[in-house]
């Protein structure tokens, strides 16, 4: 039954219990990285591994993103050419890479989450910060 | 979807932001609210090129190569784009917490600190944390509700935690932070080749011309040189230094803000943890590393009317109408805390340390210059006790 409600029915239809915020992890220095630490509050709602992977995959993106590397500073170089007036037309890489996170958070939320009465909220909304997992009242009847 | 809302305004987002930044072109354009001294910038800068442009160019081109106005252009557009890259992009703000996350992080910090007694003071909030062997102290910032990434700093004159916050630049009318650090340092860099530039061919012209028709004609026959050459010799000084000085800086992997507070230097203080130990691997990273984006949303469109509670779904903004995020006059639940700008600064206790971190050091300082306490020239709306936040 869960998995025929879409995001849209979950917002309209559930209230919200609470939020929980996964915040950064700056052992690495000051790339985007959120802690895999699993919160307490979600313990009875998704499992450990399941959380972890879904940090662990938005880590690896967003490391993606900031990778210094060749391809970085060909972009730099190329960009400081022309000014950075190039930016004006092309998209960088971290924008890209941006738009494939925010496919991968719609995506998880569609299949793994919203089944259960969670919603993640895309880091970029809350300046990267934080991970948003709103849990929303568990109003199922049959659930596990 | 819900019903498209037909409204005659449309808000965006920008309109809504906390912060002392004004906003131009819709949105665009983001800067600090004193652009008094931008203006001055733009007017020596435009102003000096076209008195070069009037005066030397004609005999020079002629009388030595084209090529001469030329470069000189090419420069000049390049250090004029730099300058509105500059002033005119968002250099990193971080942007508040919103009530909910405010209050989950004031939960984590009083289940941190246990039970104080009465009439005792709450310890100093701050999180510490280990990066590359090194235990760097997280502050956390009662304007802004959060805990400070490391190198962001809270920058009094536009009111925001800005990331890697280097200092307050007047003479470009905004911060100097991650975003626009790289184009800052390009700018004086080229700015330095122009004013060398100029002034060398000063030189070249009047020594020229004054062989064919005599130094004092010469003045003369080019008031403009006099000027161009008076502007140049004070802007040499102050902008070659400067540049210098950003070029140690960067080879170190260091701000400004972190040179002046002396957070790397002396004996009992911790090393770079962000340095690569490597100068050019440190330029790498600084001048071509990649373009991070905003994460202010500024041209996002706001509702019109504030819906229930239910969060959105995070599709990308443009389009779609979103709940108000930021509710700048929301009084918050977290007790009442001074200001960090307050006049009671010399109080010590309830949280951290206030920042001075907004040195908005002139480019006229050559590069000890920001080694002293240089005062808040900030004007007196800094100093507000600001109780919505």
């Amino acid at each position: 039954l869960w998995q025929t409600h879409s995001l849209q029915d979950l917002r309209q239809q559930a209230a919200i219990a609470s939020k929980v915020f996964v915040q950064r992890d700056y052992t690495s220095g000051t790339i985007c990285k959120f802690q895999t630490k699993f919160p307490s509050e979600l313990e009875t709602r998704i499992e450990k591994q399941q959380f972890e992977e879904t940090v662990q995959t938005l880590n690896n993106l967003y490391a993606e993103a900031e990778k210094l590397g060749g391809k970085s500073y060909l972009e730099g170089c190329l960009a400081c050419l022309t000014a950075y007036t190039i930016f004006l037309c092309m998209e960088t890489h971290y924008e890209k890479v941006l738009k494939k996170i925010a496919k991968y958070i719609q995506e998880q939320n569609e299949k793994v989450y919203a089944p259960l009465g969670l919603l993640l909220t895309d880091p970029i909304e809350r300046g990267l910060r934080v991970v948003e997992i709103t849990i929303f009242e568990d109003r199922s009847i049959g659930s596990r | 979807m819900s019903a498209v809302m037909i409204s005659r305004k449309v808000t965006r987002k920008w309109e809504k932001l906390p912060g002392k930044n004004t906003f131009c072109c819709d949105g665009r354009v983001m800067m600090a609210r004193q652009k008094g001294v931008f203006y001055l910038t733009l007017f020596l800068i435009v102003g000096t090129c076209a008195l070069f442009f009037a005066f030397e160019c004609p005999y020079l081109a002629v009388r030595l190569s084209a090529a001469i106005p030329v470069f000189a252009i090419v420069l000049f557009l390049f250090v004029m784009a730099m300058l509105l890259r500059t002033s005119f992009s968002d250099p990193g703000v971080l942007p508040r917490a919103l009530p909910e996350e405010a209050n989950f992080i004031e939960m984590e910090i009083e289940a941190a600190n246990g039970s104080i007694q009465a009439g005792q003071r709450p310890p100093p909030r701050i999180r510490n944390v280990q990066i590359n062997n090194q235990i760097v102290k997280l502050k956390y910032c009662y304007t802004c509700k959060i805990f400070r990434p490391p190198r962001a700093s809270h920058c009094s004159i536009c009111d925001n935690c800005v990331d890697r916050f280097d200092h307050h630049c007047p003479w470009v009318g905004n911060c100097v932070g991650k975003r626009n650090y790289r184009y800052f340092y390009l700018f004086t860099l080229s700015l330095s080749l122009l004013t060398i530039y100029i002034f060398t061919f000063d030189i070249v012209h009047v020594a020229l011309r004054s062989m064919d028709s005599g130094f004092l004609n010469t003045l003369k026959e080019t008031p403009g040189t006099v000027i161009e050459v008076l502007v140049c010799f004070f802007t040499l000084w102050s902008v070659v230094g400067l540049t210098g000085f950003h070029t140690y800086l960067i080879s170190l992997n260091q701000t400004t803000n972190e040179d002046i507070k002396g957070s790397w230097s002396g004996k009992n203080r911790i090393q770079n943890p962000y340095s690569h130990k490597n100068i050019i691997k440190n330029c790498c990273e600084v001048l071509c590393g990649p373009t991070y984006p905003s994460v202010l949303d500024r041209r996002g469109l706001m509702s019109v009317e504030a819906p229930s509670s239910t969060s959105s779904p995070p599709t990308p903004d443009n389009a779609a109408t979103k709940s108000n995020p930021a509710t700048p006059n929301t009084k918050t639940t977290a007790p009442l805390i001074p200001n960090e700008h307050t006049p009671d600064e010399a109080k010590p206790g309830i949280g951290t340390p206030p920042q001075k971190t907004n040195g908005s050091i002139p480019k006229e300082g050559k590069p000890s210059s920001p080694r002293d306490a240089s005062p808040k020239r900030s004007p007196a709306p800094i100093v507000v006790k600001e109780s919505a936040h």
